[in-house]
């Protein structure tokens, strides 16, 4: 299966973010296009300030973009500030989010740190229950459910963190250094975890990272600079 | 799943060091309100157990136990024959301090017209009520003296033959019940060297009389005890209490007795409210005013506890909305932990007060009304102290999660 043919998971075109204005206007990210496809891993590189971030939470619609449309699984959710959707219960359903650290609410055990996600969904104890189970069983940390995140290691506070990303099968997974806390070698795992995640899944993934050590588990990387979007490798299409 | 549980759990050392702080606080407050039902209790205590109908005081004055009343002894006999009376008794109050085994002694006084009245109404622990006339006393417990203890008082000794719990005077000191007369000679115990002088003084202004020249017997009558002396006497009583007859209209007795120059006349009700209004009202609105002050710092407490408790899961709280949790459930586990703070606090405060107010030197009394006002008062401010922590939280966006 190509990239090509593929439905498109999640889609930004020309999204542009401005903070102030008049000659205090900053200009955070500038028409950027991009699509994902479902089981296609992307990295984002790119200095710090170059915009990564913002386009990230533009497309995990926590912050709204200043103009520009979102679309998830074709279905327009932002054209500029306008909500074309209800964004919480949207993000709920469809992003699944990891982060560098602090990844896990430090009060709830790492089986409850991925059931939260589904119950907030509408799901019920015993059934997210069972999925949280399956999920952390799938990853390699279910020996790990009932311990809290302060007993985990960086890499298996992460694995949870991916499965609570996953626990409502969302369309997307967005990643924010997910690595940085993390050696190489549980980088690349935690990388490569994520290649694995797409592919089984069925699940797009976007990785912010600095980490140049394992960008070959990547199917396309884009470049960010001063706000504006490159391919710098890909099978994908980039528009 | 419930959230707030969650975090109470993680934090339990924490939350149960602040529980007990908000509930040693609540205590406070709780006994302050307690102090005021006891002085309440203490103050009308007499006027409640004693089951006078009509309580006859000197004139003008506001009875046994607001300020000093005197009323002649045969005022009984007159406030006897008043129609729609049963029956009437005399009735001596008056407090002393003297000094047992070295330590001050403060007892309240309280003379009984035996044998008419022998203590019958008396909440006994112990022992038993008046069976003579003279040299027995009952004591309140709080006085410390033990059943069939003997006390001196004045030129008398006293056997204590019994014991009864909860006999306070409005200023918190225990009473002991005496017979009427040993009352009396208790408060107006005089030194033999002054009535020795006293007596001369009379016989001195005896023999300037032309009476005396006259009919020198006449001046044998200055040896004589000052009750006895055929000239008006000291009223030496405090109080006549009335008892009415079934079917009697009390406001026909009062109207014949107000009528009288020389006495004033109140109901039982009347007399409980004067001893309210005047005696305990200042109190009470200094504890309410105090009350008032705890119940604000018990708010700014909580609020500045709750408030902290939020900030210190801002992260988790930023991380629930990021992964969709709606402000409901942000908002819940806030007011949760408010209300299990307060409820927790309360209860600590309940079970700790129910322990240390029966220590306290005076009565702290948890009624229950008192005890469902708090309750609300505590409701109250864990939803009003939540609210800055709320406040905190909805502000929260949900990208703080990835700083």
């Amino acid at each position: 299966m190509t990239a090509e043919n593929r439905d498109v998971a999640i889609s930004a075109s020309n999204l542009t973010k401005r903070y102030g204005s008049g000659n205090t206007e900053v200009v955070a990210m500038r028409d950027v296009s991009l699509e994902v496809h479902a089981a296609e891993v992307v990295a984002l590189l790119g200095p710090s300030g170059s915009g990564k971030s913002t386009f990230l939470t533009a497309i995990g619609l926590i912050n709204p973009p200043t103009q520009g449309v979102i679309a998830i699984h074709g279905q327009p959710v932002m054209d500029g500030t306008r909500q074309l959707v209800n964004l919480r219960a949207f993000r709920r359903q469809h992003i699944g989010f990891i982060f560098q650290k602090s990844n896990l609410i430090p009060f709830l055990t790492a089986i409850e740190n991925v059931q939260i996600a589904m119950q907030l969904n509408g799901e019920g104890k015993r059934a997210s229950r069972k999925r949280a189970l399956e999920l952390m069983d799938y990853l390699g940390v279910a020996d790990r459910a009932n311990n809290m995140p302060s007993m985990l290691s960086g890499g298996q506070q992460q694995r949870v963190a991916v499965a609570r990303a996953l626990a409502n099968r969302p369309s997307v997974i967005l990643a924010d250094e997910p690595t940085a806390a993390l050696d190489g070698h549980r980088g690349r795992q935690v990388m490569e975890l994520f290649a694995k995640v797409a592919r089984e899944q069925g699940t797009a993934v976007i990785v912010v990272t600095h980490d140049h050590r394992a960008l070959d588990v990547f199917d396309t990387i884009y470049e960010m600079e001063d706000g504006t979007i490159s391919l710098s490798h890909s099978g994908t299409k980039h528009t | 799943m419930n959230l707030a549980q969650k975090d109470i759990q993680h934090n339990l050392g924490r939350f149960s060091l602040t529980a007990l702080g908000i509930g040693m606080l609540l205590m406070i407050v709780m006994g302050m309100g307690g102090i005021y039902r006891g002085i309440v209790e203490d103050a009308t205590l007499l006027i409640d157990r004693a089951g006078a109908d009509l309580w006859v005081v000197q004139r003008d004055t506001r009875g046994p136990f607001a300020e000093l009343s005197r009323v002649p002894s045969s005022l009984v006999h007159r406030v006897a024959a008043v129609p729609g009376v049963e029956s009437s008794r005399r009735f001596v109050y008056h407090t002393i301090q003297r000094e047992l085994q070295g330590e001050p002694f403060r007892m309240a006084i309280l003379g009984l017209d035996w044998p008419t009245d022998h203590g019958g109404w008396l909440p006994l622990i112990r022992g038993r009520t008046l069976q003579q006339g003279h040299y027995e006393m009952v004591a309140d417990r709080s006085l410390g003296l033990r059943l069939g203890e003997q006390i001196s008082l004045g030129k008398d000794t006293f056997q204590v033959v019994g014991i009864t719990d909860g006999m306070l005077s409005a200023s918190g000191d225990g009473i002991g019940i005496f017979s009427l007369a040993d009352a009396q000679a208790v408060q107006f115990d005089t030194p033999g060297e002054a009535i020795r002088l006293e007596r001369a003084a009379r016989e001195a202004r005896g023999e300037s009389f032309e009476l005396t020249v006259r009919q020198p017997d006449v001046l044998e009558n200055v040896w004589k005890p000052t009750a006895q002396l055929p000239a008006v006497a000291r009223p030496q009583i405090s109080a006549v209490l009335v008892s009415l007859a079934p079917g009697a209209r009390a406001e026909q007795v009062v109207d014949v007795l107000a009528g009288w120059g020389d006495v004033s006349v109140y109901t039982a009700e009347g007399q409980r409210d004067l001893l309210l209004r005047g005696t305990v009202d200042r109190a009470r609105r200094q504890i309410g005013l105090f009350r008032v002050l705890l119940t604000v710092i018990a708010t700014i407490i909580m609020a500045l506890i709750l408030y902290t408790l939020t900030l210190d899961k801002i992260h988790s709280i930023a991380l629930l909305k990021l992964i969709g949790a709606s402000n409901l459930v942000i908002l819940g586990m806030i007011l949760q932990q408010a209300l299990i703070l307060g409820c927790v606090g309360f209860a600590i405060a309940y079970v700790a007060g129910s322990q240390l107010f029966p220590l306290f030197p005076r009565r702290v009394i948890l009624n229950n009304s008192d005890l469902v006002q708090l309750a609300v008062v505590v409701l109250a401010i864990s939803l009003g102290s939540s609210f800055l922590g709320i406040w905190r939280a909805l502000k929260v966006a949900p990208n703080e999660a990835l700083t």
